[in-house]
């Protein structure tokens, strides 16, 4: 991976502690996230699970800014989102998107927007990734795991110091699985904080540093990997770790 | 059959025998045809593409307004032209009317709701799957504008061919506007209706196979071009 610690040391952590305060959100008549307060002040891997439409995706476009809150506020070191904040984050969505461009391009499309990265430092992102024979194909014709791959390559050539993926595993080949957990762990090493959307309990057992846990728009837990998994204080964590149905 | 048959005969003829008042309005037919387009296209494609990534009021009006127009009558448009640029009209002072320019002008007027109409429905199906991307990168309206322009070349490149279509095949509006005269405003359609109209059916057809070659030759390079297009 090419090596940014020395522009990190230079502004590590300007978005921690994140905080979440009284955060609520209402599309058509509908409330899908409930007043969420919390502080994520970890500098590792953050992992929101859930069950399907509990609001996982909506907490994170909340916390990219994608969308707004109906009430309350998120605040990174204090501030509101603003354009400076931004530009400190990424986010690799569930469904990849790809511009209709050559794998190539679609990294140098992003690094022409900032001056981000060299085409040097783009082809060393793709060997990363596993993608580095493939930078003259057209993106639209990657597999679903090299898709991925790409949109994380892409969203590291920002260098970003908050890097969000929703559920950025989904479906994947065991192959793709592991190659992108590589690389979050070896991100999270050079201080990139991670937020990160699962529904695969191992996954999360196997990266998070703490784990948001939401239902039906509303926070059951926040707390450390290791509390989450061997001590839950929630019957919905219970049920869900369990592998219950839960309404 | 045998009018179809002798007129073929004669519109290769035409062709080969070099016949410089056929080549004349070949020319000019396709000067006017394709100057019309690229002013078209050069309004059309930000247009449509402003229309299709902003949200205002009126919006869908326009829009309805803009797909309306695509099938408005040339004749309409060409006594609309001829309204403005004649003497009495607020354009007159120009002395524009019965010159190719005021051709151009009508033709744009046919091609630009084309344009802009077809590619907003286009771009806007790309905005859909690339705006929450675009949002997340920051991306600059300008900037998105020209990616949207780019990623959609193959799709855009039909819309565009439809432009020339309309173009090249109109004949209401550049009679109204350019009159038909020989030698500076006659070009394919206008003189296929005047053979037709002199009864000289035989070289009309052929005229119309001569115009009917030059759109297939367009449409044949525009194919090649979408190939190289997703080759690259």
């Amino acid at each position: 991976m090419v090596d940014n610690s020395s522009k990190k040391s230079a502004f590590q952590y300007e978005l921690l502690p994140i905080e979440f305060r009284s955060i609520s959100f209402h599309k058509f008549g509908t409330c899908l996230i409930d007043k969420i307060s919390l502080t994520i002040k970890s500098k590792g891997i953050t992992i929101i699970l859930g069950p399907n439409g509990a609001g996982k995706s909506i907490l994170m476009r909340l916390l990219h800014g994608l969308d707004f809150p109906s009430s309350g506020r998120v605040l990174f070191r204090g501030k509101s989102t603003n354009d400076t904040i931004k530009s400190k984050q990424a986010m690799v969505f569930q469904n990849a998107i790809l511009l209709r461009r050559t794998v190539m391009e679609n990294l140098s499309f992003v690094a022409n927007l900032q001056k981000a990265r060299k085409t040097l430092q783009l082809r060393e992102l793709l060997e990363e990734v596993g993608l580095g024979e493939k930078k003259y194909i057209q993106a639209r014709q990657l597999s679903g795991g090299e898709k991925q791959r790409l949109s994380l390559a892409r969203a590291l050539v920002l260098q970003p110091e908050l890097l969000l993926l929703d559920e950025p595993t989904a479906s994947l080949d065991p192959y793709s699985v592991q190659m992108i957990e590589t690389l979050l762990i070896k991100l999270r090493k050079k201080n990139t904080k991670i937020v990160f959307i699962t529904h695969d309990l191992n996954q999360a057992r196997r990266l998070a540093e703490d784990i948001i846990f939401i239902h039906k728009g509303k926070l059951e837990a926040f707390q450390p990997a290791q509390i989450f998994f061997e001590n839950p204080d929630s019957e919905f964590v219970k049920a869900f770790i369990e592998g219950k149905l839960i309404f | 059959m045998q009018l179809i048959s002798e007129s073929f005969i004669t519109a290769f003829y035409l062709l080969i025998s070099g016949d410089p008042d056929l080549y004349e309005i070949i020319f000019l037919s396709i000067k006017v045809s394709l100057t019309s387009l690229l002013g078209s296209v050069i309004i059309g494609l930000p247009l449509g593409a402003f229309l299709a990534i902003h949200r205002f009021k009126f919006r869908s009006l326009l829009i309805s307004i803009l797909n309306a127009m695509m099938g408005m009558p040339p004749v309409v448009v060409g006594l609309i032209v001829y309204l403005y640029f004649s003497r009495a009209g607020p354009l007159g002072f120009l002395s524009l009317l019965y010159t190719p320019t005021a051709m151009i002008i009508a033709q744009m007027l046919l091609v630009i709701p084309i344009i802009v109409a077809l590619s907003t429905q286009i771009i806007e199906d790309l905005h859909a799957e690339y705006q929450d991307l675009f949002c997340s990168l920051n991306v600059s309206t300008s900037k998105a504008v020209v990616a949207y322009l780019v990623d959609a070349r193959i799709s855009l490149l039909t819309v565009v061919l439809a432009g020339f279509g309309r173009a090249i095949s109109e004949v209401g509006a550049v009679s109204i506007v350019g009159g038909n005269i020989d030698h500076l405003t006659r070009v394919m359609t206008t003189a296929i209706a005047l053979e037709t109209s002199k009864g000289n059916l035989s070289l009309a057809l052929a005229l119309g196979f001569v115009l009917l070659i030059i759109a297939v030759c367009v449409n044949l390079l525009a194919a090649r071009a979408k190939y190289w297009a997703i080759d690259k």
